[in-house]
Protein backbone atom coordinates (compact mmCIF):
# COMPACT_ATOMS: atom_id res chain seq x y z
CA UNK A 1 0.00 0.00 0.00
CA UNK A 2 1.22 3.54 -0.71
CA UNK A 3 2.13 5.40 2.59
CA UNK A 4 1.78 8.65 3.89
CA UNK A 5 5.15 9.61 4.91
CA UNK A 6 3.86 12.95 4.72
CA UNK A 7 2.47 13.79 8.32
CA UNK A 8 1.30 17.83 8.72
CA UNK A 9 0.78 19.58 12.12
CA UNK A 10 -1.55 22.64 11.27
CA UNK A 11 -1.67 25.22 14.37
CA UNK A 12 -4.79 24.69 15.20
CA UNK A 13 -7.11 27.78 15.33
CA UNK A 14 -7.06 29.10 18.18
CA UNK A 15 -6.21 31.90 15.96
CA UNK A 16 -9.90 33.62 15.48
CA UNK A 17 -9.74 35.37 18.85
CA UNK A 18 -6.07 36.26 18.70
CA UNK A 19 -6.73 38.75 16.09
CA UNK A 20 -4.60 41.85 16.85
CA UNK A 21 -2.08 39.92 19.22
CA UNK A 22 1.35 39.34 18.44
CA UNK A 23 2.49 36.56 16.36
CA UNK A 24 1.40 33.14 17.30
CA UNK A 25 4.43 31.64 18.05
CA UNK A 26 3.36 27.99 17.94
CA UNK A 27 4.06 26.53 14.58
CA UNK A 28 5.27 22.84 14.85
CA UNK A 29 6.29 20.51 12.86
CA UNK A 30 5.01 17.23 11.38
CA UNK A 31 6.93 14.43 12.28
CA UNK A 32 8.20 12.22 8.98
CA UNK A 33 8.52 8.67 8.87
CA UNK A 34 11.41 8.50 6.60
CA UNK A 35 13.95 9.88 4.95
CA UNK A 36 13.40 7.96 1.65
CA UNK A 37 12.64 9.50 -1.77
CA UNK A 38 9.10 10.92 -0.11
CA UNK A 39 5.72 9.94 -0.29
CA UNK A 40 4.65 10.16 -4.06
CA UNK A 41 6.16 6.85 -4.65
CA UNK A 42 6.07 5.71 -8.19
CA UNK A 43 7.35 2.37 -9.00
CA UNK A 44 8.06 1.82 -12.61
CA UNK A 45 7.02 -1.28 -15.28
CA UNK A 46 8.15 -1.96 -18.42
CA UNK A 47 5.97 -3.58 -21.04
CA UNK A 48 6.59 -6.54 -23.00
CA UNK A 49 6.42 -6.67 -26.65
CA UNK A 50 3.95 -8.09 -28.47
CA UNK A 51 3.40 -10.94 -30.99
CA UNK A 52 5.15 -10.91 -34.03
CA UNK A 53 3.50 -11.14 -37.38
CA UNK A 54 4.10 -14.42 -38.64
CA UNK A 55 3.81 -15.84 -42.19
CA UNK A 56 0.48 -15.90 -43.79
CA UNK A 57 -0.36 -16.92 -47.71
CA UNK A 58 2.00 -15.58 -50.08
CA UNK A 59 1.11 -13.29 -52.84
CA UNK A 60 -2.37 -11.90 -50.88
CA UNK A 61 -2.75 -8.56 -49.55
CA UNK A 62 -2.34 -7.94 -45.82
CA UNK A 63 -4.23 -4.69 -45.59
CA UNK A 64 -8.40 -3.77 -46.29
CA UNK A 65 -9.55 0.16 -46.68
CA UNK A 66 -12.23 1.92 -45.57
CA UNK A 67 -14.41 5.18 -46.97
CA UNK A 68 -14.51 7.61 -44.22
CA UNK A 69 -17.04 6.77 -41.64
CA UNK A 70 -17.60 3.55 -43.66
CA UNK A 71 -17.61 0.06 -42.28
CA UNK A 72 -18.49 -1.45 -44.99
CA UNK A 73 -15.73 -4.23 -47.08
CA UNK A 74 -15.74 -2.98 -50.70
CA UNK A 75 -16.07 -5.43 -53.49
CA UNK A 76 -12.88 -5.00 -54.61
CA UNK A 77 -11.08 -6.77 -51.53
CA UNK A 78 -12.56 -9.87 -51.98
CA UNK A 79 -9.47 -11.29 -53.57
CA UNK A 80 -7.90 -10.58 -50.24
CA UNK A 81 -10.96 -11.66 -48.22
CA UNK A 82 -11.09 -15.13 -50.11
CA UNK A 83 -6.63 -15.80 -50.16
CA UNK A 84 -7.34 -15.84 -46.37
CA UNK A 85 -10.12 -17.49 -46.11
CA UNK A 86 -8.92 -20.33 -48.38
CA UNK A 87 -5.61 -20.42 -46.33
CA UNK A 88 -7.10 -20.93 -42.76
CA UNK A 89 -9.01 -23.12 -43.96
CA UNK A 90 -6.33 -25.17 -44.76
CA UNK A 91 -4.11 -24.65 -41.83
CA UNK A 92 -6.60 -25.05 -38.95
CA UNK A 93 -3.67 -24.78 -36.76
CA UNK A 94 -3.21 -21.19 -37.57
CA UNK A 95 -4.41 -18.02 -36.26
CA UNK A 96 -5.15 -14.55 -37.69
CA UNK A 97 -5.51 -11.38 -35.80
CA UNK A 98 -7.65 -8.73 -37.68
CA UNK A 99 -6.51 -4.99 -36.38
CA UNK A 100 -9.23 -2.41 -37.04
CA UNK A 101 -7.77 1.05 -37.71
CA UNK A 102 -9.44 4.81 -37.91
CA UNK A 103 -8.06 8.31 -38.42
CA UNK A 104 -6.73 10.17 -35.90
CA UNK A 105 -9.91 12.98 -35.83
CA UNK A 106 -12.30 12.52 -33.00
CA UNK A 107 -12.12 10.56 -28.84
CA UNK A 108 -9.51 7.63 -29.23
CA UNK A 109 -11.96 5.36 -27.29
CA UNK A 110 -14.84 6.18 -29.93
CA UNK A 111 -12.10 5.53 -32.44
CA UNK A 112 -11.55 1.95 -30.55
CA UNK A 113 -14.93 1.39 -31.22
CA UNK A 114 -15.23 2.56 -34.81
CA UNK A 115 -11.60 0.20 -35.51
CA UNK A 116 -13.29 -2.68 -34.10
CA UNK A 117 -16.26 -2.43 -36.45
CA UNK A 118 -14.31 -2.15 -39.45
CA UNK A 119 -12.23 -5.55 -37.54
CA UNK A 120 -15.62 -7.25 -37.45
CA UNK A 121 -16.82 -6.30 -40.76
CA UNK A 122 -13.54 -8.67 -41.98
CA UNK A 123 -14.65 -11.01 -39.91
CA UNK A 124 -17.80 -11.75 -41.09
CA UNK A 125 -16.44 -11.61 -44.68
CA UNK A 126 -13.92 -14.06 -43.53
CA UNK A 127 -16.36 -16.70 -42.11
CA UNK A 128 -18.90 -15.85 -45.26
CA UNK A 129 -15.70 -16.87 -47.17
CA UNK A 130 -15.63 -20.11 -45.17
CA UNK A 131 -12.83 -19.59 -42.45
CA UNK A 132 -13.85 -20.21 -39.05
CA UNK A 133 -15.07 -17.49 -35.83
CA UNK A 134 -12.04 -19.93 -33.91
CA UNK A 135 -9.22 -19.02 -35.94
CA UNK A 136 -9.60 -15.38 -36.45
CA UNK A 137 -9.54 -12.80 -33.55
CA UNK A 138 -10.84 -9.07 -34.22
CA UNK A 139 -9.22 -6.60 -32.55
CA UNK A 140 -9.09 -2.26 -32.64
CA UNK A 141 -6.34 -0.10 -32.46
CA UNK A 142 -8.31 2.83 -33.11
CA UNK A 143 -5.94 5.54 -34.16
CA UNK A 144 -2.99 4.00 -31.70
CA UNK A 145 -1.48 2.82 -34.82
CA UNK A 146 -1.30 4.99 -38.14
CA UNK A 147 -0.03 3.62 -41.22
CA UNK A 148 0.41 7.42 -41.95
CA UNK A 149 1.17 10.03 -39.73
CA UNK A 150 0.22 13.66 -41.54
CA UNK A 151 -3.20 15.26 -41.70
CA UNK A 152 -3.87 15.47 -45.16
CA UNK A 153 -7.18 13.03 -46.67
CA UNK A 154 -4.62 10.74 -48.28
CA UNK A 155 -3.43 10.12 -44.91
CA UNK A 156 -6.50 9.70 -43.30
CA UNK A 157 -7.61 7.20 -46.21
CA UNK A 158 -3.93 5.55 -45.27
CA UNK A 159 -5.07 4.99 -41.75
CA UNK A 160 -8.62 3.49 -42.23
CA UNK A 161 -7.98 0.40 -42.41
CA UNK A 162 -8.07 -3.18 -41.36
CA UNK A 163 -4.43 -5.22 -41.04
CA UNK A 164 -4.42 -9.09 -41.06
CA UNK A 165 -1.92 -10.53 -38.90
CA UNK A 166 -1.27 -13.78 -38.42
CA UNK A 167 0.24 -15.52 -35.07
CA UNK B 1 0.38 -12.72 -19.82
CA UNK B 2 2.46 -12.54 -16.84
CA UNK B 3 1.58 -10.18 -13.42
CA UNK B 4 4.74 -7.88 -12.31
CA UNK B 5 5.66 -8.90 -9.21
CA UNK B 6 8.93 -7.54 -9.04
CA UNK B 7 11.11 -5.90 -6.17
CA UNK B 8 10.49 -3.12 -4.63
CA UNK B 9 13.54 -1.49 -3.59
CA UNK B 10 14.98 -1.65 -7.01
CA UNK B 11 12.10 -1.02 -8.75
CA UNK B 12 11.69 2.37 -6.80
CA UNK B 13 14.93 2.96 -7.31
CA UNK B 14 14.54 2.83 -11.17
CA UNK B 15 11.73 4.77 -11.69
CA UNK B 16 13.34 7.64 -9.85
CA UNK B 17 16.11 7.24 -12.45
CA UNK B 18 13.76 6.90 -15.31
CA UNK B 19 12.40 9.64 -14.43
CA UNK B 20 15.53 12.05 -13.80
CA UNK B 21 16.40 10.93 -17.48
CA UNK B 22 13.17 11.50 -18.12
CA UNK B 23 13.76 15.15 -17.64
CA UNK B 24 10.32 16.86 -17.19
CA UNK B 25 12.01 17.22 -13.70
CA UNK B 26 13.89 20.26 -15.09
CA UNK B 27 14.32 21.99 -12.01
CA UNK B 28 12.75 25.93 -10.97
CA UNK B 29 12.80 28.47 -13.97
CA UNK B 30 10.78 26.16 -16.88
CA UNK B 31 8.57 25.46 -14.02
CA UNK B 32 6.23 28.05 -13.68
CA UNK B 33 4.72 28.92 -16.79
CA UNK B 34 1.00 29.44 -15.71
CA UNK B 35 0.03 30.53 -18.89
CA UNK B 36 -2.68 32.27 -17.55
CA UNK B 37 -4.87 33.18 -20.53
CA UNK B 38 -8.56 35.00 -19.63
CA UNK B 39 -9.59 37.15 -16.81
CA UNK B 40 -11.70 35.69 -13.86
CA UNK B 41 -14.43 38.10 -12.16
CA UNK B 42 -13.24 37.95 -8.80
CA UNK B 43 -10.01 37.44 -7.89
CA UNK B 44 -8.58 37.44 -4.47
CA UNK B 45 -4.98 39.47 -4.37
CA UNK B 46 -2.97 37.69 -2.31
CA UNK B 47 0.99 38.98 -1.40
CA UNK B 48 3.45 35.95 -1.54
CA UNK B 49 6.78 37.41 -0.55
CA UNK B 50 9.43 35.19 -1.49
CA UNK B 51 9.76 32.29 1.44
CA UNK B 52 13.19 33.36 3.55
CA UNK B 53 15.84 30.85 3.05
CA UNK B 54 14.05 29.90 -0.33
CA UNK B 55 17.42 31.02 -2.62
CA UNK B 56 18.98 27.96 -1.12
CA UNK B 57 16.32 25.52 -1.11
CA UNK B 58 16.14 22.67 -4.21
CA UNK B 59 12.37 24.01 -4.71
CA UNK B 60 11.26 27.79 -5.00
CA UNK B 61 8.31 27.28 -2.41
CA UNK B 62 6.81 30.60 -3.19
CA UNK B 63 6.57 30.68 -6.39
CA UNK B 64 4.80 26.72 -6.60
CA UNK B 65 2.30 28.23 -4.02
CA UNK B 66 1.53 31.21 -6.49
CA UNK B 67 1.16 29.44 -9.29
CA UNK B 68 -1.00 26.92 -7.88
CA UNK B 69 -3.24 29.81 -6.55
CA UNK B 70 -3.30 31.94 -10.19
CA UNK B 71 -4.22 28.56 -11.86
CA UNK B 72 -7.58 28.21 -9.96
CA UNK B 73 -8.69 30.94 -11.16
CA UNK B 74 -9.23 32.82 -8.03
CA UNK B 75 -6.44 34.79 -6.99
CA UNK B 76 -4.13 36.97 -7.97
CA UNK B 77 -0.85 36.59 -6.75
CA UNK B 78 1.27 39.90 -5.71
CA UNK B 79 4.82 38.57 -5.88
CA UNK B 80 7.76 40.65 -3.69
CA UNK B 81 10.88 40.45 -2.33
CA UNK B 82 10.41 41.84 0.97
CA UNK B 83 12.31 40.11 3.78
CA UNK B 84 9.93 38.61 5.86
CA UNK B 85 9.02 34.76 7.26
CA UNK B 86 6.36 33.54 9.41
CA UNK B 87 7.03 35.37 12.47
CA UNK B 88 7.06 38.70 11.30
CA UNK B 89 3.83 40.20 12.01
CA UNK B 90 2.84 42.46 8.93
CA UNK B 91 2.41 46.11 8.58
CA UNK B 92 -1.31 46.28 7.80
CA UNK B 93 -1.71 49.43 6.47
CA UNK B 94 1.69 49.22 4.45
CA UNK B 95 -0.50 45.74 2.71
CA UNK B 96 -3.76 47.48 2.66
CA UNK B 97 -1.84 50.35 0.44
CA UNK B 98 -0.74 47.66 -1.95
CA UNK B 99 -4.17 45.97 -2.58
CA UNK B 100 -3.39 43.00 -0.93
CA UNK B 101 -6.13 41.25 0.89
CA UNK B 102 -4.45 38.21 2.40
CA UNK B 103 -0.66 37.55 2.77
CA UNK B 104 1.00 34.60 3.10
CA UNK B 105 4.95 35.10 4.31
CA UNK B 106 7.30 31.54 5.47
CA UNK B 107 10.52 30.13 5.47
CA UNK B 108 12.10 27.03 4.41
CA UNK B 109 15.70 25.69 5.77
CA UNK B 110 17.53 22.23 6.32
CA UNK B 111 16.63 19.99 9.19
CA UNK B 112 18.05 17.08 10.34
CA UNK B 113 19.12 13.56 8.34
CA UNK B 114 18.70 15.54 5.06
CA UNK B 115 15.14 16.99 5.34
CA UNK B 116 13.99 20.06 4.97
CA UNK B 117 11.72 22.65 7.47
CA UNK B 118 9.00 24.64 5.64
CA UNK B 119 6.84 26.96 7.49
CA UNK B 120 4.11 29.68 7.09
CA UNK B 121 1.64 31.69 8.15
CA UNK B 122 -1.57 33.16 6.50
CA UNK B 123 -3.02 36.54 7.59
CA UNK B 124 -6.01 38.55 6.55
CA UNK B 125 -4.81 41.45 5.39
CA UNK B 126 -8.24 43.65 5.53
CA UNK B 127 -9.00 42.08 9.17
CA UNK B 128 -6.08 41.86 10.32
CA UNK B 129 -6.18 38.57 11.53
CA UNK B 130 -4.04 35.57 11.86
CA UNK B 131 -5.59 33.11 10.12
CA UNK B 132 -2.71 30.74 11.37
CA UNK B 133 -0.49 28.26 9.68
CA UNK B 134 1.36 25.42 9.39
CA UNK B 135 5.09 23.64 9.86
CA UNK B 136 6.34 20.51 7.31
CA UNK B 137 9.22 18.08 8.19
CA UNK B 138 9.98 16.52 4.75
CA UNK B 139 12.28 14.74 2.34
CA UNK B 140 13.75 16.51 -0.18
CA UNK B 141 11.59 14.97 -2.54
CA UNK B 142 8.53 15.91 -0.92
CA UNK B 143 9.12 20.04 -0.51
CA UNK B 144 6.73 20.57 -3.88
CA UNK B 145 4.21 18.80 -1.67
CA UNK B 146 4.52 21.17 0.88
CA UNK B 147 4.25 23.53 -1.18
CA UNK B 148 1.19 21.92 -2.61
CA UNK B 149 0.10 21.64 0.66
CA UNK B 150 0.15 25.26 1.72
CA UNK B 151 -1.66 26.24 -1.22
CA UNK B 152 -4.53 24.04 -0.52
CA UNK B 153 -4.17 25.31 3.33
CA UNK B 154 -4.31 28.90 1.69
CA UNK B 155 -7.25 28.07 -0.60
CA UNK B 156 -9.16 26.38 1.85
CA UNK B 157 -9.06 29.37 4.38
CA UNK B 158 -9.69 31.84 1.76
CA UNK B 159 -12.41 30.16 0.03
CA UNK B 160 -14.13 27.57 2.10
CA UNK B 161 -13.68 25.23 -0.60
CA UNK B 162 -10.99 22.35 -0.28
CA UNK B 163 -8.28 22.48 -2.61
CA UNK B 164 -6.74 20.22 -5.04
CA UNK B 165 -3.12 21.68 -5.39
CA UNK B 166 -1.67 18.22 -3.48
CA UNK B 167 -3.50 15.89 -5.70
CA UNK B 168 -1.77 13.89 -8.46
CA UNK B 169 -2.59 14.15 -12.21
CA UNK B 170 -1.69 10.86 -14.69
CA UNK B 171 -1.00 11.14 -18.30
CA UNK B 172 1.15 9.41 -21.05
CA UNK B 173 3.53 10.82 -23.41
CA UNK B 174 4.15 9.58 -26.55
CA UNK B 175 7.98 10.24 -27.21
CA UNK B 176 9.38 8.45 -30.77
CA UNK B 177 7.71 4.86 -30.57
CA UNK B 178 7.86 5.21 -27.00
CA UNK B 179 4.82 5.45 -25.20
CA UNK B 180 5.01 6.31 -21.05
CA UNK B 181 2.13 6.06 -18.69
CA UNK B 182 3.21 9.24 -16.04
CA UNK B 183 2.29 10.41 -11.87
CA UNK B 184 3.03 13.92 -11.55
CA UNK B 185 1.89 16.70 -9.09
CA UNK B 186 -1.37 18.42 -10.21
CA UNK B 187 0.75 21.12 -11.73
CA UNK B 188 2.17 18.54 -14.08
CA UNK B 189 5.52 19.16 -12.81
CA UNK B 190 7.60 15.92 -10.37
CA UNK B 191 6.77 13.35 -12.83
CA UNK B 192 7.19 9.80 -12.46
CA UNK B 193 7.09 6.90 -14.97
CA UNK B 194 4.97 3.88 -13.88
CA UNK B 195 4.89 2.05 -16.86
CA UNK B 196 6.98 2.07 -20.52
CA UNK B 197 6.01 0.40 -23.17
CA UNK B 198 6.85 -0.25 -27.26
CA UNK B 199 3.15 0.32 -28.06
CA UNK B 200 -0.10 3.12 -26.75
CA UNK B 201 -1.51 3.49 -23.53
CA UNK B 202 -4.85 5.01 -23.12
CA UNK B 203 -7.62 5.68 -21.05
CA UNK B 204 -5.66 5.82 -17.68
CA UNK B 205 -8.49 6.17 -14.71
CA UNK B 206 -7.40 6.60 -10.91
CA UNK B 207 -8.87 4.40 -8.08
CA UNK B 208 -11.11 6.59 -5.59
CA UNK B 209 -8.75 5.76 -3.42
CA UNK B 210 -5.53 6.95 -5.14
CA UNK B 211 -3.52 3.69 -5.23
CA UNK B 212 -4.30 2.39 -8.55
CA UNK B 213 -4.40 2.92 -12.21
CA UNK B 214 -6.58 1.21 -14.47
CA UNK B 215 -5.50 2.07 -18.16
CA UNK B 216 -6.22 -0.14 -21.32
CA UNK B 217 -2.19 -1.11 -22.88
CA UNK B 218 -1.73 -2.52 -26.25
CA UNK B 219 1.52 -4.22 -25.73
CA UNK B 220 -0.21 -7.67 -26.52
CA UNK B 221 -1.12 -6.55 -29.77
CA UNK B 222 -4.58 -5.77 -28.60
CA UNK B 223 -6.13 -3.82 -26.17
CA UNK B 224 -6.38 -5.11 -22.92
CA UNK B 225 -7.26 -3.32 -19.42
CA UNK B 226 -4.99 -3.37 -16.53
CA UNK B 227 -5.24 -2.18 -13.21
CA UNK B 228 -1.75 -0.94 -11.60
CA UNK B 229 -0.77 -0.36 -8.11
CA UNK B 230 0.97 2.89 -8.43
CA UNK B 231 3.31 2.72 -5.30
CA UNK B 232 4.58 -0.53 -5.71
CA UNK B 233 4.43 -1.33 -9.93
CA UNK B 234 2.49 -4.41 -9.42
CA UNK B 235 -0.39 -5.13 -11.84
CA UNK B 236 -3.48 -7.59 -12.38
CA UNK B 237 -4.79 -8.09 -16.11
CA UNK B 238 -8.22 -7.58 -15.57
CA UNK B 239 -9.72 -7.76 -19.14
CA UNK B 240 -8.49 -10.05 -21.85
CA UNK B 241 -11.39 -11.39 -23.26
CA UNK B 242 -11.03 -12.07 -26.92
CA UNK B 243 -11.73 -9.40 -28.66
CA UNK B 244 -11.14 -5.21 -27.67
CA UNK B 245 -11.07 -4.43 -23.90
CA UNK B 246 -11.36 -1.00 -23.13
CA UNK B 247 -12.54 2.69 -21.89
CA UNK B 248 -12.00 1.30 -17.44
CA UNK B 249 -14.31 3.77 -15.09
CA UNK B 250 -13.97 3.00 -11.26
CA UNK B 251 -17.46 2.75 -9.61
CA UNK B 252 -17.52 5.28 -6.74
CA UNK B 253 -16.95 2.72 -4.18
CA UNK B 254 -13.63 1.23 -6.12
CA UNK B 255 -14.72 -2.35 -6.12
CA UNK B 256 -16.09 -2.43 -9.69
CA UNK B 257 -14.82 -1.17 -13.02
CA UNK B 258 -17.15 -0.23 -16.12
CA UNK B 259 -15.32 -1.42 -19.16
CA UNK B 260 -16.21 -1.58 -22.98
CA UNK B 261 -15.63 -5.19 -24.25
CA UNK B 262 -15.88 -6.78 -27.91
CA UNK B 263 -15.95 -10.30 -26.61
CA UNK B 264 -20.02 -10.81 -27.61
CA UNK B 265 -19.25 -9.00 -30.79
CA UNK B 266 -19.68 -5.28 -30.90
CA UNK B 267 -18.46 -2.73 -28.28
CA UNK B 268 -20.41 -2.75 -25.02
CA UNK B 269 -20.43 -2.31 -21.67
CA UNK B 270 -19.70 -4.64 -19.17
CA UNK B 271 -19.22 -4.56 -15.24
CA UNK B 272 -16.23 -6.30 -13.86
CA UNK B 273 -14.96 -6.65 -10.22
CA UNK B 274 -12.01 -4.76 -9.54
CA UNK B 275 -9.72 -8.04 -9.17
CA UNK B 276 -11.15 -9.02 -12.51
CA UNK B 277 -14.02 -11.59 -11.28
CA UNK B 278 -17.95 -11.42 -11.87
CA UNK B 279 -18.55 -10.02 -15.50
CA UNK B 280 -22.32 -8.78 -16.06
CA UNK B 281 -23.39 -7.58 -19.33
CA UNK B 282 -24.87 -4.14 -19.20
CA UNK B 283 -26.09 -3.13 -22.86
CA UNK B 284 -27.16 -5.32 -25.54
CA UNK B 285 -27.10 -2.83 -28.64
CA UNK B 286 -26.61 -3.14 -31.74
CA UNK B 287 -24.66 0.12 -31.41
CA UNK B 288 -21.58 1.04 -30.26
CA UNK B 289 -21.64 1.83 -27.02
CA UNK B 290 -18.37 3.19 -24.94
CA UNK B 291 -16.54 5.27 -22.55
CA UNK B 292 -18.69 4.87 -19.65
CA UNK B 293 -18.44 6.94 -16.25
CA UNK B 294 -20.58 6.68 -13.08
CA UNK B 295 -22.24 9.01 -11.45
CA UNK B 296 -20.93 10.12 -8.36
CA UNK B 297 -23.68 8.23 -6.36
CA UNK B 298 -22.61 5.08 -8.32
CA UNK B 299 -26.54 4.42 -9.35
CA UNK B 300 -25.94 5.49 -13.21
CA UNK B 301 -23.91 5.43 -15.89
CA UNK B 302 -22.97 7.89 -18.74
CA UNK B 303 -22.02 7.17 -21.81
CA UNK B 304 -21.13 7.77 -25.12
CA UNK B 305 -22.97 5.15 -27.92
CA UNK B 306 -24.05 5.90 -32.07
CA UNK B 307 -27.10 4.37 -31.63
CA UNK B 308 -28.89 7.37 -32.64
CA UNK B 309 -26.59 7.96 -35.90
CA UNK B 310 -23.56 10.08 -34.60
CA UNK B 311 -22.42 9.16 -31.05
CA UNK B 312 -23.74 10.82 -28.29
CA UNK B 313 -23.67 11.18 -24.47
CA UNK B 314 -26.51 8.52 -23.12
CA UNK B 315 -27.52 7.88 -19.39
CA UNK B 316 -28.48 4.64 -17.63
CA UNK B 317 -28.68 2.94 -14.30
CA UNK B 318 -25.90 0.59 -13.71
CA UNK B 319 -28.94 -1.81 -13.31
CA UNK B 320 -29.04 -1.98 -16.91
CA UNK B 321 -32.74 -1.30 -18.62
CA UNK B 322 -33.40 2.04 -21.09
CA UNK B 323 -30.96 4.78 -21.87
CA UNK B 324 -31.71 8.44 -21.87
CA UNK B 325 -30.11 10.73 -24.20
CA UNK B 326 -27.80 13.36 -22.67
CA UNK B 327 -26.62 15.65 -25.12
CA UNK B 328 -28.56 16.92 -28.18
CA UNK B 329 -26.42 19.56 -30.06
CA UNK B 330 -24.50 18.51 -33.20
CA UNK B 331 -23.83 15.21 -34.24
CA UNK B 332 -20.85 14.54 -32.29
CA UNK B 333 -20.52 14.20 -28.57
CA UNK B 334 -18.06 11.80 -27.06
CA UNK B 335 -15.70 11.44 -23.88
CA UNK B 336 -17.74 12.69 -21.20
CA UNK B 337 -16.50 13.76 -17.10
CA UNK B 338 -18.95 14.34 -14.49
CA UNK B 339 -18.07 16.16 -12.00
CA UNK B 340 -17.36 14.85 -8.58
CA UNK B 341 -20.45 17.00 -7.37
CA UNK B 342 -23.04 15.26 -9.91
CA UNK B 343 -23.81 19.36 -11.32
CA UNK B 344 -21.80 19.43 -14.20
CA UNK B 345 -20.25 17.11 -17.37
CA UNK B 346 -17.21 17.95 -19.57
CA UNK B 347 -17.40 16.12 -22.93
CA UNK B 348 -15.83 17.20 -26.41
CA UNK B 349 -18.04 18.25 -29.28
CA UNK B 350 -17.64 18.31 -33.08
CA UNK B 351 -18.79 21.79 -34.59
CA UNK B 352 -17.77 22.65 -38.13
CA UNK B 353 -14.88 19.84 -37.52
CA UNK B 354 -13.43 21.59 -34.32
CA UNK B 355 -13.38 19.49 -31.40
CA UNK B 356 -13.86 21.74 -28.25
CA UNK B 357 -14.48 21.04 -24.67
CA UNK B 358 -17.90 21.99 -23.59
CA UNK B 359 -18.90 21.56 -20.28
CA UNK B 360 -22.71 21.09 -19.50
CA UNK B 361 -25.05 22.03 -16.56
CA UNK B 362 -26.42 18.56 -15.86
CA UNK B 363 -29.92 19.90 -14.14
CA UNK B 364 -30.48 22.63 -16.76
CA UNK B 365 -28.82 20.38 -19.82
CA UNK B 366 -27.62 24.23 -20.51
CA UNK B 367 -23.88 23.55 -22.37
CA UNK B 368 -21.10 25.42 -22.80
CA UNK B 369 -18.11 25.87 -25.15
CA UNK B 370 -15.33 26.39 -23.04
CA UNK B 371 -12.26 26.59 -25.76
CA UNK B 372 -11.52 28.08 -29.05
CA UNK B 373 -9.24 25.39 -29.43
CA UNK B 374 -9.33 22.61 -32.47
CA UNK B 375 -8.55 19.80 -31.09
CA UNK B 376 -9.50 18.81 -27.65
CA UNK B 377 -9.76 15.56 -25.80
CA UNK B 378 -10.11 13.51 -22.67
CA UNK B 379 -11.46 15.71 -20.17
CA UNK B 380 -11.04 15.10 -16.56
CA UNK B 381 -12.70 16.92 -13.44
CA UNK B 382 -10.52 17.84 -10.37
CA UNK B 383 -11.85 16.09 -6.99
CA UNK B 384 -13.32 19.66 -6.10
CA UNK B 385 -15.26 19.98 -9.33
CA UNK B 386 -13.80 23.80 -9.68
CA UNK B 387 -11.20 22.43 -12.74
CA UNK B 388 -10.58 20.78 -15.62
CA UNK B 389 -7.39 19.25 -17.25
CA UNK B 390 -7.89 18.18 -21.29
CA UNK B 391 -5.68 17.34 -23.90
CA UNK B 392 -5.02 19.79 -26.70
CA UNK B 393 -2.79 20.83 -29.67
CA UNK B 394 -0.67 24.22 -29.56
CA UNK B 395 0.65 23.86 -33.76
CA UNK B 396 1.95 20.69 -33.55
CA UNK B 397 2.85 19.77 -29.86
CA UNK B 398 0.30 17.91 -27.83
CA UNK B 399 -0.42 19.63 -24.55
CA UNK B 400 -2.31 19.77 -21.10
CA UNK B 401 -4.34 22.51 -20.20
CA UNK B 402 -6.26 23.69 -16.72
CA UNK B 403 -9.14 25.24 -17.24
CA UNK B 404 -11.48 26.64 -14.59
CA UNK B 405 -15.25 25.26 -15.47
CA UNK B 406 -16.61 28.63 -16.89
CA UNK B 407 -13.28 28.71 -19.39
CA UNK B 408 -11.97 32.05 -18.26
CA UNK B 409 -8.63 30.97 -16.59
CA UNK B 410 -6.86 28.39 -18.69
CA UNK B 411 -3.02 27.36 -17.99
CA UNK B 412 -0.72 25.20 -19.98
CA UNK B 413 0.87 22.40 -17.64
CA UNK B 414 4.52 21.20 -17.62
CA UNK B 415 5.87 18.73 -19.92
CA UNK B 416 6.82 20.81 -22.61
CA UNK B 417 8.42 19.93 -26.50
CA UNK B 418 6.68 16.59 -26.15
CA UNK B 419 3.57 14.55 -27.25
CA UNK B 420 1.42 14.43 -23.63
CA UNK B 421 -2.46 13.32 -23.96
CA UNK B 422 -4.66 10.99 -21.75
CA UNK B 423 -5.19 13.16 -18.88
CA UNK B 424 -6.98 11.72 -15.50
CA UNK B 425 -7.29 13.83 -12.48
CA UNK B 426 -6.34 11.47 -9.41
CA UNK B 427 -8.63 11.97 -6.02
CA UNK B 428 -8.00 14.30 -2.65
CA UNK B 429 -5.15 12.86 -1.25
CA UNK B 430 -6.26 11.15 2.69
Amino acid sequence: MRKRFFVLAVVAAALAACSSAGVDPSIEDGASATTGSGQSTVTQVQAGDGESDRMGPASVGRTIYFDFDSFVVKPEYEPIVEGHARFLRSHPDRNVALEGNTDERGSREYNLALGQKRSEAVRRAMRLAGASDSQMEAVSFGEENPAAYGSTEEDYAQNRRVEIRYR
Amino acid sequence: MTLDHRSNSFFVRRGLLAALAGAPWLPALAQFRVEVSGVGMTQLPIALPTFRGQSASPQPISEIVRADLERSGRFRALGDERDMDETTRPDFSAWRGRRADALAAGSVATADSGRWRVRFRLWDIVKERDLGGQGYLVPEADLRLAAHRIADYIYEQLTGEQGVFSTRLAYVTKSGSRYTLWVADADGENAQAALSSNESIISPSWSPDGAYLAYVSFEARKPVVYVHQVATGQRRLVANFKGSNSAPAWSPDGRHLAVTLSRDGGSQLYIIGADGSGLRRLTQSQSIDTEPRFSPNGKDLYFVSDRGGGPQVYRMSVQGGGAQRVTYDGNYNVSPSISPDGRWMAYISRKSGRFGLHVMELASGKATAITDTRDDEHPSFAPNSRLIVYATREGAERVLMTTTIDGKIKARLAGHGRDIREPSWGPFQR
